[in-house]
């Protein structure tokens, strides 16, 4: 059983209002099922809760909880949230639907009445509070888990919306899996003979070790790379690492901060013999999503939301080209990346390309079977391992591809 | 005779069905077409088949965070499973079923949920009292 302290206690018995009551009750559920001994404070909340997975039962939900009095239903500590369902700015030309535009805005309108701050980003590492090492979080969005535990250094598990909420709510989550030290060591070690070039390779060896991998509860650690990389080289590799394997850590020996030395990553004790990676595994992983010569309906570069140097190169490519007027390019960021790529002309040269550039939006989370159906496209093309892997279960047919490819392609109309 | 099978105490309530078993895992995301009730992933070993009144029995919980609010629109539109049973869940449909109310567990002692269970067999789970029980095994 989960211990309680008395302020937990008092919120159980409601007398923090029916809003911490409910969200302590959840935290307990799932603390009792994982074996939580109590809780442990955290520094933030990140919620995921674009409208199309909340749903109407989801937006209602939250909406309950707004009508409750101020005192009851305000967030304990910083309290932020990942993409959201619609950008208003874009939804008509994305044929998107008013009835998306409304739920959205009701979601919104409710959130705010609990204190929530709408950054509506999932690179908020990069772009809101750093995460710190040792700190203990409640983030929802797999690539900033796995980002914040393996980059960073710092403590989260998966937090599905409704348990972020909780923990906004009561300023804490249960203490289990990856805030235990006992879960943070490696289990798995991948040997890399290969180095990656572009995001697209960081982001395909991530898919390759999250395949191999395929478990919350283990941690793969990565030998062999030759090079530090920088934090976007990072963020696609954690993000389709976590997006194939449903994983929430790893090691880099000598780049992350919990593993100095390959023996550190696993917890002082001699690494296991190595799984290697080789140049045939990033070849064939390529070759799960290969389409040489076929039309390209939408050319994507989102999941993660860009960061500003990606938003830099994505301009620099498009610089004196067009894209196809049968293609679609679409480049999605956070607000604060948007609002800086507006002000250094970054957007408007992506524009004047003849492409879009989304904020506040993921393309994934965006409705994108609807946006399949209303634009009729099939063929999609990305940099993002993770969003190639994802939009199979979409009706899409994925390619992955290195950025500059991804251009070139979005400019002939086919890929290249 | 009934078989009673100890996993670790779940979430939910006490439900009795049919089982359709895999050795895939799930994502209530990628893998599903959630208007029809229907696996959409091309690629999943269940594309194609019906989910809605069934206990579901998966390796594990894959990917994204989404299936935390989807189970409880499931469930509130009557599209939905009826229990989902894993090996090893990830703490997304742990969490998604406290908030939706869905029966889920996992941790069998008795070792791989893929081979203790049928495709058709009758279940009863008690996720208070970590049991499954066989009523009746497929033929």
């Amino acid at each position: 059983m989960v211990t309680l302290d008395d302020e937990e206690q008092a919120m159980l018995a409601g007398e923090f209002g029916p809003a911490r009551q409910w969200a302590i009750a959840h935290q307990i559920a799932v603390a009792e099922f994982f074996d939580a001994k109590d809780f442990v404070r955290v520094g933030q909340a990140h919620i995921m809760a674009d409208t199309e997975a909340t749903g109407e039962a989801g937006v209602a939900f939250v909406e309950s909880l707004a009508a409750m009095a101020p005192e009851h239903r305000r967030v304990a500590i910083p309290t932020i949230t990942d993409p959201r369902g619609v950008d208003f700015d874009a939804y008509k030309r994305l044929k998107q639907t008013p009835g998306m535009v409304d739920i959205e805005a009701r979601l919104i309108r409710a959130f705010e009445a609990l204190g929530v701050m709408m950054t509506n980003t999932c690179i908020n590492y990069q772009t809101i509070l750093p995460p710190v090492h040792g700190e203990h979080l409640a983030f929802g969005d797999t690539g900033v888990v796995i980002y914040s535990n393996g980059v960073l250094g710092a403590r989260s598990n998966f937090e599905g919306g409704p348990s972020a909420l909780s923990a906004g709510l009561t300023g804490r989550t249960p203490r289990y899996g990856y805030h235990l030290d006992s879960h943070r060591v490696g289990t798995k070690h991948f040997a890399v003979s290969w180095q990656p070039r572009d995001l697209s390779d960081w982001g395909a060896l991530g898919g390759i070790v999250g395949k191999r991998t395929d478990s919350y509860w283990a941690v793969p650690v990565i030998s062999g790379l030759e090079r530090v990389p920088n934090s976007d080289e990072l963020k696609h590799f954690g993000a389709a690492l976590a997006s194939f394997g449903s994983v929430a850590m790893f090691h880099i020996p000598g780049v992350t901060p919990d593993a100095p030395t390959l023996r550190d990553a696993f917890g002082g004790r001699e690494p296991p013999p190595p799984d290697p990676i080789t140049e045939k595994d990033l070849s064939d992983f390529y070759g799960i999503y290969a389409a040489r010569g076929e039309k390209v309906d939408v050319v994507v570069f989102s999941a993660p939301q860009l960061s500003l140097v990606e938003m830099g190169r994505v301009a620099d490519l498009l610089d004196g080209r067009q894209v196809h007027p049968e293609t679609t390019l679409i480049a999605a960021t956070s607000p604060e990346i948007k609002a800086a790529a507006d002000r250094m002309n970054i957007t408007a040269r992506i524009e004047a390309a003849g492409g879009l550039v989304l904020s506040g939006v993921c393309f994934y989370q965006s409705y994108a079977r609807e946006m399949a159906e209303a634009n009729g496209w099939k063929r999609l093309m990305s940099n993002s391992a993770k969003i190639v892997n994802i939009l199979g279960g979409y009706g899409y047919k994925p390619t992955l591809g290195s950025m500059e490819d991804c251009v070139r392609s979005a400019v002939a109309g086919r890929i290249c | 005779m009934p078989i009673v099978l100890q996993c670790h105490r779940g979430i939910g309530p006490s439900v009795t069905g049919t089982a359709l078993v895999t050795k895939d895992n799930f994502s209530a995301r990628y893998d599903l077409d959630r208007i029809a009730g229907v696996f959409s992933r091309p690629s999943h070993e269940l594309f194609g088949q019906s989910y809605v009144g069934k206990i579901l029995v998966f390796n594990t919980a894959k990917g994204g965070v989404a299936s935390a609010w989807m189970l409880r629109e499931m469930m509130e539109r009557n599209v939905t499973p009826l229990a989902l049973v894993f090996n090893r869940v990830n703490p997304i449909l742990a969490q998604g079923a406290a908030f939706g109310n869905l029966a889920l567990v996992d941790r069998f002692e008795a070792g791989d949920v893929a081979t203790l269970f049928r495709t058709g067999d009758e279940l009863a789970i008690d996720p208070g009292a970590g049991t499954v029980t066989i009523l009746n095994r497929a033929s």
